[in-house]
């Protein structure tokens, strides 16, 4: 595993329960993102140390419910901004039509029933919604370039991350990896 | 169980006679009839259908007549109407008759009229957020229950030691305990009545209404218990007995759940095979559901939990399976029947209310319970949610706590467990009957009729109608795929990672056995959401008089303002017209196929690949920006907006 106190993207792969999951390629390069790790605007590191794992951790971290009103927000942009980031494979800042594509492919990558064609579909019809959700009424001529990080979070605008974004350690020793 | 022991109807034989003219056969056996009678009146012949059926129809035309009025339904909740309805009738049937002549017949309550709504309920249970929420509702459903039922019984057998109770209820502990683990139960269609007024939010309905069901197993128990230890005899009961008490607790409870699933497993699995036989699915789920209730009612396990677990672990499979139609009909015909059954209890609670001989009056012991009820139940729940925020991902506030505690409701259940009692073994029976009908009747009136206003006054969080979006669909389905990564990773097996496993064992082998082939293979929860709101445009497109066929070769490139369509499309004005004991909102009938070739048939219709008009007529330009596209339609729209 790792010896010398760093994990790279191998160790991921050897995890069993891991490859029955389908969006694993994105959750493992989420790992070792950049704009995740607040190392850079973009890119992969090939390595990260525990302190690097515990960043992102800290995305997972539940709500407190001595933290004020402000301090949510944060949390909750936080959290947005991580899974902005598992779409946004480019970095480029938005999430266009191709990577949008990406994502829903995958996740019905699980379904063998399902043709490619209607993951496209479906696709095109949850960035339909979106850019009507951001946008409104546009005209003919103009072109909706991706989803920008504020129409993320304006999609997002009733839905509860705070609670469902987290997960509950009751022992943070339990953390296999880094034995 | 001592339910079934009871004469099944009870309802209208009793002296039926003395409220209507006496008969008369036309001539008495022996002497030859007086010529052909042209009018016979054979009422003792369609007397017990008929009386049933006169008292629904009854039901449901008081029914009408509330809702006539918009102002008092919004102020006062259905089940407080209905209940001094049956006030009111009983007095009159009272006056006239000078006897009682219809009581609430534990029989009648347990085999018909309880089994329906519980049906509903189990069927129509949100499966996602009650495993959510699992862990709460077991607390509260078990130890809340026992910690309500032993308290209110101490407690008011220290109140008969205090001397508050008078000595003529000739009661001993152990019949004070016995009181107390029936009056303490939540009960499911008290709260299902007054919550679906509320619309307090999901999490919290959740846990309040699946405390209500679970606790059936614990009140069966605690029940069966008491009664029997009162029957041996306080100087009789040894430790082992104790122990047997605690046993068959688990008895009862997982043995219902059991009989539940596997009776959902063999109606999963004969809905597989009713292709040609479509007109018989909705008789299958209604007869095996029945059945599970009585085989669970018949080896005295828990009934209500059968029921639950049958509709909670069929439904996905069934829904799957039937047909378009079926699905429809079994959806109407539950919510009609459990809504029948509602109105029928509490039109009878009320009426039983009025038979004097049937209850005593004791004031200490009345005030004690109403007073020993409220307190026990509100410091149990603070205690419970103390110890359960440790573990759960989602904290239950403080207003969470009042509106738990005040919505923990008592009714009808209660009431038939005290009429079962057994005068000769329990002397203080009357005492209890009063006691138990003063707080039916005050938890259902005085509790119903203010936990609208306290919610708006503790500005709860109150349940938003989500229209099922596809993002969201997406994204809680990358959620689900992240966490459960994240505990992969971490090597905690938590919450997530075991709903991650079920969620695979049922891809692989049960949705395989239990689901017919075709809807197995497109069986994606993304796909059915997409679907849905692709024919849901559709629908709405083709109402605001868009036509489906002639729109070929279209390119509508405005985006559809999806506020517009939602408030306008058909589907949702029906959403808003039906009512009922509906928690999941969000059902939209689908003209499902579950063939892809009809999908795909489906699909070009929709993108008008079939008929190509002629002549193309010259678009208008109000037409040019139609505000409702059709979501395939988005495809072209797609290529025209992105990929310029």
């Amino acid at each position: 595993m790792a010896l010398c106190g760093k994990v790279s993207k191998e160790n991921f792969n050897n995890i069993p329960d891991l490859e029955l999951n389908p969006i694993r390629s994105k959750i493992v390069r989420a790992f070792f993102d950049n704009r995740n790790l607040r190392k850079g605007p973009s890119g992969l590191a090939d390595e990260i140390n525990f302190e690097d794992f515990l960043t992102i951790m800290s995305y997972f971290r539940p709500i407190d419910t001595t933290m004020d009103e402000e301090q949510v927000q944060l949390c909750r942009k936080e959290k947005l901004r991580f899974l902005f980031h598992m779409y946004d494979s480019d970095s480029d800042g938005r999430i266009t039509l191709e990577e949008y594509r990406n994502v829903v492919e995958e996740l019905l990558s699980g379904n063998p029933h399902i043709e490619k064609e209607s993951a496209r579909s479906i696709a095109d019809g949850a960035m339909m919604e979106a850019a009507s959700v951001c946008v409104g009424r546009m005209e003919p001529d103009q072109v909706y370039e991706g989803i920008t990080f504020d129409d993320f979070l304006k999609i997002w605008q009733g839905i509860d991350i705070e609670t469902k974004m987290h997960v509950r350690f009751l022992n943070m020793e339990t953390i296999a990896l880094c034995h | 169980m001592l339910r079934a022991a009871l004469p099944l109807l009870g309802l209208p034989l009793a002296g039926a006679g003395a409220t209507e003219e006496p008969t008369q056969e036309p001539g008495s056996p022996g002497e030859p009839p007086p010529g052909l009678a042209l009018f016979r009146w054979q009422w003792h012949e369609v007397e017990a259908p008929y009386l049933v059926a006169l008292w629904i129809l009854v039901a449901s035309l008081a029914k009408i007549v509330f809702h006539l009025s918009r102002k008092v339904t919004s102020l006062v909740p259905e089940s407080c109407l209905l209940i001094l309805l049956g006030l009111v009738l009983g007095g009159i049937v009272l006056a006239v008759a000078k006897k009682a002549e219809y009581q609430l017949e534990p029989g009648t309550f347990f085999l018909f009229l309880l089994p329906p709504i519980v049906l509903d309920s189990g069927y129509f249970m949100p499966s996602r957020l009650f495993f959510d929420n699992l862990g709460a509702i077991l607390t509260y459903a078990v130890v809340g229950t026992l910690w309500n039922a032993f308290t209110t019984g101490a407690a008011l057998w220290g109140l008969q030691q205090a001397g508050l109770v008078a000595p003529r209820v000739q009661a001993g502990l152990l019949d004070f305990l016995l009181f107390g683990s029936l009056i303490s139960a939540v009960d499911p269609v008290a709260v299902l009545a007054v919550f679906e007024e509320v619309h307090v939010n999901e999490t919290l309905f959740i846990i309040v209404f699946g405390e209500s069901l679970l606790n059936d197993a614990v009140t069966v128990v605690l029940y069966k218990v008491c009664n029997s230890f009162v029957e041996m005899g306080s100087a009789n009961v040894q430790a082992t007995d104790y122990l047997k008490g605690v046993a068959s607790l688990f008895v009862v409870s997982l043995g219902g759940a059991a009989v539940g699933l596997v009776f959902a497993f063999l109606l999963a699995l004969t809905t597989r095979f009713t292709k040609r036989v479509r007109i018989i699915e909705p008789l299958l789920v209604f007869l095996l559901a029945y059945a599970a209730y009585l085989t669970a009612e018949m080896a005295s396990l828990s009934a209500i939990l059968a029921v639950t677990m049958c509709g909670l672990g069929c439904k996905k499979y069934v829904e799957a399976n039937i047909s378009h139609k079926s699905r429809t009909a079994v959806k109407y015909t539950m919510k009609t029947l459990a809504s029948c059954a509602e109105t029928i209890i509490f039109m009878l609670l009320g009426i039983s209310a009025v038979d004097s001989s049937k209850w005593a009056w004791d004031s200490g012991l009345v005030l004690g319970t109403l007073f020993f009820i409220l307190f026990f139940r509100a410091l149990g729940v603070v205690l419970q949610t103390w110890v359960l925020n440790q573990f759960r991902l989602v904290p239950l506030d403080k207003i969470d706590q009042v509106v738990m505690s005040y919505g923990g409701l008592r009714g009808a259940v209660a009431f038939a467990l005290v009429i079962l009692l057994d005068r000769t073994k329990i002397p203080a029976k009357d005492y209890f009957v009063a006691t138990t009908i003063v707080v039916v009747f005050f938890t259902v009136i005085v509790q119903g009729l203010t936990i609208k206003p306290l919610v708006k006054w503790l500005k709860v969080k109150r349940s938003e109608h989500h229209k099922p979006t596809l993002n969201q669909e997406l994204h809680e389905h990358t959620f689900d795929h992240i966490l459960a990564a994240v505990e992969d990773v971490v090597g905690h097996h938590g919450y997530h990672y075991w709903r991650d496993r079920w969620e695979q064992f049922d891809k692989k082998y049960l949705s395989q056995l239990l689901m017919r082939r075709s809807a197995y293979r497109i069986r994606d929860q993304i796909w059915d959401v997409y679907y849905r709101l692709n024919i849901r445009d559709a629908i709405s497109f083709v109402d605001q008089g868009g036509h489906v066929l002639s729109s070929t070769g279209l390119t509508l490139p405005s985006m559809p303002s999806r506020n517009s369509v939602a408030e306008t499309s058909v589907t949702n004005l029906l959403r808003e017209s039906g009512s009922g004991a509906c928690l999941d909102l969000q059902v939209i009938d689908t003209v499902r196929s579950g063939r892809d070739r009809e999908d795909a048939v489906m699909h070009h219709l929709l993108c008008g690949g079939l008929y190509k008009p002629r002549y193309r007529p010259r678009i208008p330009p109000a037409l040019a920006h139609h505000p409702e596209a059709p979501y395939c339609s988005y495809s072209q729209a797609t290529h025209h907006v992105f990929l310029s």
